[in-house]
């Protein structure tokens, strides 16, 4: 356990020289770069290096994006057929597939993401989107959804800054498809790869409009929520802003989908596979350091594994290798903002003071940047903050159950309802616990898989609607099941 | 002003990923509407029919087990790699058919097209097609389309390519391994499509091209005992009661289509329903 | 004997022993394997892994038409794998049938191998198809010979069968046989055991038995030492010495032909069953191949610029 690894590798750099940072960027709007204002800095958040500055969209800005996506859709978007549509969006998806290291370069510097995952996970995901939907705009009348299914219009997408490219593919993507223009506000901490997806939209020669990227911070994303001209909001991020985007829509007649927090539960079975179901403990909660809605950030274990799946937990852990995320061995990387930082801190800090037990994975962090050790708490309840509460980085509670029915009913004893896990070797067993989870997308011996056929969102407190597969179509398509 | 001889196309069958000859050693003429010749292709025989359906075969299981995003990019790559060489086509079917160039252009295009179309089903023909069945006992039940296996398919005389097209890629994006006979008259699509098939990682034997005379080899795909399916829509309403009869010695499915619809995938899949018990 | 307090040598209590295990699923190990894969050793890391995997190669020929002086050329490579360069550490033995074992060890201690092994494939290696008198005498040879390893094959029918106390019993007698003078090592021949829960079942089963290392292939059949078979065997042994604290070795043999894939090889070692593997005593590679992709990829470490097949003898 913690040992020092004799068989040191060593450093394995990406490199760097693939992307070009410009000093300062604007937004891109009407299928242009224009300027922006109020900018301010984005950094990489391993090494608290200024990347670039990024432009605060004002009112202004939104305005002629707005502007731009509607005149899109009303002279060229919709009145073009679903077949040259589609087209489109398969150039894109090629073009991605093409400079696809590019992205992953620039996603790693800007999010904090070991190199690995944005290049074996979220470009290859985010290009395989495009694809998917690109195959779609000429189909949508079977679809299921009505024969001559219509778009919304304009669509208003509020990213967060976790998977900035691929929440930006589940955005565009499915909205394109249907026959919408969007307006597309990335991540205040995380706009660089939307900025190069523009990039890509000129290489297709997408027609200017249809894709409108407007950076800045939470005001700017409340302009578009609020606007006039928008006829549909899609959402991906905090429950607490999710719901006063709720609020704000509640008196109007936009069309608005959710997709925000969680605290799933991963539940160990007995019967488990054990040292696969160790590895989707890991993969559940520390993949992405921990920044991910559907995280396994509740363990459900039974009580009767529960000592032999600890200790092979631990000495997993201590083999994670934090650090550099530009090194190719990397698992887990940078914390993606101090303010993030400092919320898991705090609710860290919290289960130390309610009597859970924290362990920590023996590490050397960086000096600078902004770092967190992948932590389990052991001897956490239902009660404890740490059960209850996002924390959104590399911390594991760990709960008990003795028979199956209290180990789902711990699992769905919660507010939030968007993913779980279930561990067992026993088919009927799966099925039966997977029937029983209020969660929108459960994992059986597997977790944090994802695909662009599979619907994804969450019951309850984690959201409105599914993005992926033939149900998210229907988030972008007007008057499909309810007004 | 200098006259160049240009260099003409040995024109050939295309087998298991490469082009041979039919072991046969016989050709027959293609002559333009006009009555100009064209070319001496190949005039296949049930034994080139043979070793098609080997490699076919040989090549299902690989095929079937590509995720369905795979077998959507390589498809669309067969559009990328015909659009590249669109001229090239336009040119074979003004001078065999001497249809007008606008005309032959737009069949280029629409073949294209269609083949787009075709890739964009792959990852999503399951989804429409499959169902959980509500049944009335604690079972997950589910109906999932697979593909059947080897099918062969007698492409339309004309269009030559998009009824080719239409021949060969919903029989594919269903898991299907295929073996089609190409138009009779104007063969030169068909085989130049075996270049674009050569270059677009389409995996060995997925698709075989023969030419040659429809009443020679008909009856023999009809009554081969390793081919499942077979897609008669370029033959003859009157021949079809034949082959039909023909086929039923192993019950093949054998179909006849009009149009381009997901149909055409599903008719080449079967339906597997699952049960699985749902308890402790 | 005491098999570490697990068994008591009866059917039954095999069959309790075998069954308590925790069953291994198929995908996820496959997956894990396949992040292994990713990771990028280079520089110091990648030369001490080139000599690591150097030390720990098993040489091997295993032909119907091995002759003394293939036996003897092997040997000669074994221990000097290239005649220009004296820093290159010699291989961890070399690996021969029965009959060439004592002019294989003869010549290694002529040439100054003395520190080189001669391990014995035995009991009727590859297949397993004999009687157990005949598997005895096999080994008896061989230990007699000088072998001071020998490679078993476990009977694949009766595991397959379900008769493990007979596959038990065979590597009990054969442990014996090894006395003092030889380790066992014991091949599962995976590719016939085809799933992992039978790897797994195997490596329990041959551990209590009294395995000194637990191997995946003959080489004979493919496919041979896969990626997530070595995981499987590498989080048994890791588990059995928790129960244990006795460390058993792996052995992966067969498919493994270049630096690359003998690097993920050692990667799958240190991050499952941990560095204290990482030495020949507790891990080996059965290869012939490999040797020069090892040299000429160290040749390019120490030069900078690609070697050529040339510059590395045949044998």
């Amino acid at each position: 356990m913690g040992e020092k690894l004799s068989f040191e590798y060593a450093p394995a750099p990406e490199s760097r020289a693939l992307v070009s940072i410009k000093p300062k960027y604007g937004h891109f709007i009407g299928g242009k770069f224009v300027a922006g204002s109020k900018h301010f800095p984005t950094i990489n958040p391993a090494t608290e290096e200024v990347l670039s500055q990024i432009a605060r969209g004002g009112k202004s800005d939104v305005d002629a994006a707005v502007k731009a996506a509607r005149k899109a859709y009303t002279t060229t978007w919709s009145k073009m057929s679903g077949k040259e549509r589609g087209k489109y969006l398969f150039r894109i998806a090629r073009i991605m597939q093409e400079r696809s290291r590019e992205f992953a370069v620039l996603e790693t510097l800007d999010n904090g993401k070991p190199i690995r995952e944005s290049r074996d996970v979220d470009v290859p995901l985010s290009a395989a989107h495009f694809f998917y939907h690109a195959g779609w705009a000429d189909k949508l009348e079977y679809a299921g959804l009505g024969t001559t299914p219509k778009a919304h219009g304009v669509a208003g997408q509020i990213i967060p800054w976790n998977f900035p490219l691929l929440m930006l593919a589940w955005k565009v993507a499915p909205a394109l498809a249907a026959g919408n223009t969007v307006v597309l506000k990335p991540a205040e901490t995380t706009s660089l790869t939307a900025l190069l997806f523009a990039e890509v939209c000129q290489q297709a020669e997408l027609p200017a409009g249809v894709v409108n990227i407007v950076t800045g911070d939470g005001s700017t994303g409340a302009l578009i929520v609020n606007h006039p001209g928008i006829d549909k909001i899609a959402f991906t991020g905090s429950t607490e802003v999710g719901k006063i985007i709720a609020r704000a829509v509640a008196p109007t007649n936009k069309s608005v989908t959710l997709e925000l927090g969680g605290k799933a539960a991963n539940i160990i079975f007995e019967d488990a596979a054990i040292d696969e179901s160790v590895e989707g403990i890991v993969n559940g909660i520390f993949f992405n350091q921990g920044h991910v809605c559907c995280a396994g950030s509740r363990l459900i274990l039974q009580e009767s594994i529960a000592d032999e799946v600890l200790e092979k937990l631990k000495n997993r852990m201590a083999k994670i290798r934090v650090g550099d995320p530009m090194d190719k061995n990397t698992d887990l990387g940078a914390i993606n903002s101090k303010e993030q930082l400092l919320k898991i801190r705090e609710l860290t800090a919290a289960g130390d003071s309610e009597g859970a037990e924290r362990w920590s994975a023996p590490c050397d962090l960086p000096g600078k940047g902004f770092w967190f050790a992948p932590t389990i708490f052991t001897g956490v309840t239902q009660a404890h903050r740490i059960a209850r509460e996002e924390i959104f980085g590399p911390v594991l509670s760990v709960l008990t159950f003795r028979t199956p029915q209290e180990g789902i009913d711990k699992a769905n004893n919660t507010p939030f309802g968007l993913s779980a896990g279930i561990w067992s070797e026993k088919g009927s067993k799966v099925l039966w616990a997977s029937q029983q989870l209020r969660a929108g997308v459960i994992w059986a011996n597997t977790f944090n898989k994802f695909d662009p056929t599979s619907p994804f969102g969450g019951y309850k407190e984690s959201g409105w609607g599914r993005e992926g597969g033939r149900h998210g179509l229907s988030a972008y398509l007007k008057g499909v099941s309810h007004e | 002003m200098s006259n160049r001889i240009d260099v003409k196309k040995t024109y050939k069958l295309f087998i298991n990923g490469a082009f041979p000859r039919t072991e046969s050693g016989r050709t027959y003429e293609v002559k333009s509407a006009k009555g100009v010749f064209i070319a001496n292709p190949c005039l296949a025989s049930r034994k080139d029919l043979k070793d098609a359906v080997v490699a076919a075969r040989a090549a299902q299981h690989g095929w079937n087990k590509a995720t369905a995003y795979n077998k959507g990019q390589i498809l669309y790559r067969l559009a990328e790699m015909l659009e590249g060489r669109r001229t090239q086509f336009v040119d074979e079917i003004v001078t065999v058919t001497e249809v007008s160039k606008a005309k032959a252009e737009k069949e280029v295009t629409d073949s294209v097209d269609r083949l787009v179309w075709y890739a964009g089903w792959s990852d999503k023909i399951s989804s429409l097609s499959g169902a959980l069945n509500p049944v009335a006992g604690p079972y997950y039940n589910f109906t999932i389309p697979e593909s059947m296996g080897v099918i062969a398919a007698i492409a339309p005389e004309t269009p030559s390519l998009l009824g080719l097209i239409d021949s060969i890629a919903p029989i594919i994006v269903g898991g299907n391994t295929v073996i089609v006979l190409a138009s009779t008259k104007a063969p030169l699509s068909a085989m130049s499509f075996a270049e674009v098939i050569a270059t677009s990682d389409v995996p060995a034997g997925v698709i075989n091209i023969l030419t040659g005379k429809k009443d020679e080899i008909t009856p023999w795909m009809a009554s081969h005992m390793d081919i499942d399916g077979l897609d008669i829509s370029g033959l003859g309403g009157k021949k079809h009661a034949e082959v039909k009869s023909a086929g039923t010695e192993n019950l093949k499915r054998i179909y006849s289509f009009k149009n381009a619809d997901p149909g055409r995938i599903l008719a080449f899949m079967e339906n597997k329903t699952v049960w699985h018990p749902i308890g402790l | 004997m005491s098999f570490y307090g697990l068994v008591d040598g009866t059917e039954a209590s095999l069959k309790k022993y075998l069954g308590s295990l925790s069953g291994v699923d198929q995908v996820g190990a496959d997956a894990r394997a396949a992040m292994l894969a990713t990771r990028s050793i280079k520089t110091t890391s990648k030369r001490w892994a080139i000599d690591t995997a150097i030390t720990m190669v098993d040489l091997t020929t295993l032909e119907g038409a091995d002759t003394p002086g293939k036996v003897k050329a092997l040997c000669t490579k074994a221990v000097r794998p290239d005649p220009t360069d004296s820093s290159v550490p010699s291989v961890g033995a070399v690996c021969v049938y029965n009959d060439m074992v004592k002019i294989a060890r003869t010549h290694l201690d002529l040439i100054g191998g003395q520190h080189v092994g001669v391990a014995a494939v035995s009991t009727a290696f590859p297949s397993g198809r004999a009687s157990m008198e005949v598997k005895i005498q096999d080994t008896k040879d061989a230990v007699d010979a000088g072998a001071s390893e020998i490679d078993m094959v476990i009977d694949r029918g009766a595991f397959l069968s379900g008769r493990y106390i007979e596959v038990f019993d065979e590597i009990v007698k054969i442990r014996e046989v090894c006395g003092t003078q030889a380790h066992l090592k014991v091949i599962f021949e995976t590719g016939e055991l085809v799933t992992y829960d039978n790897v797994r079942k195997a490596s329990f089963l041959a551990m209590a038995a009294g395995a000194d290392f637990i191997k995946t292939s003959t080489g004979k059949v493919a496919p041979a030492a896969t990626a997530p078979v070595v995981l499987v065997m590498l989080e048994a042994v890791r588990d059995f010495y928790a129960m244990t604290q006795v460390r058993i070795g792996v052995k992966p043999a067969g498919g493994i032909r270049n630096t690359k894939d003998a690097i993920k090889q050692l990667v799958l070692v240190n991050e499952t069953a941990g560095p204290e593997w990482l030495k020949p005593s507790l891990f080996r590679i059965g290869a012939s191949a490999l040797l020069n992709d090892l040299l000429m990829q160290r040749m390019k470490m120490d030069d900078g610029y690609y070697a050529s097949p040339q510059y590395v003898t045949i044998d």
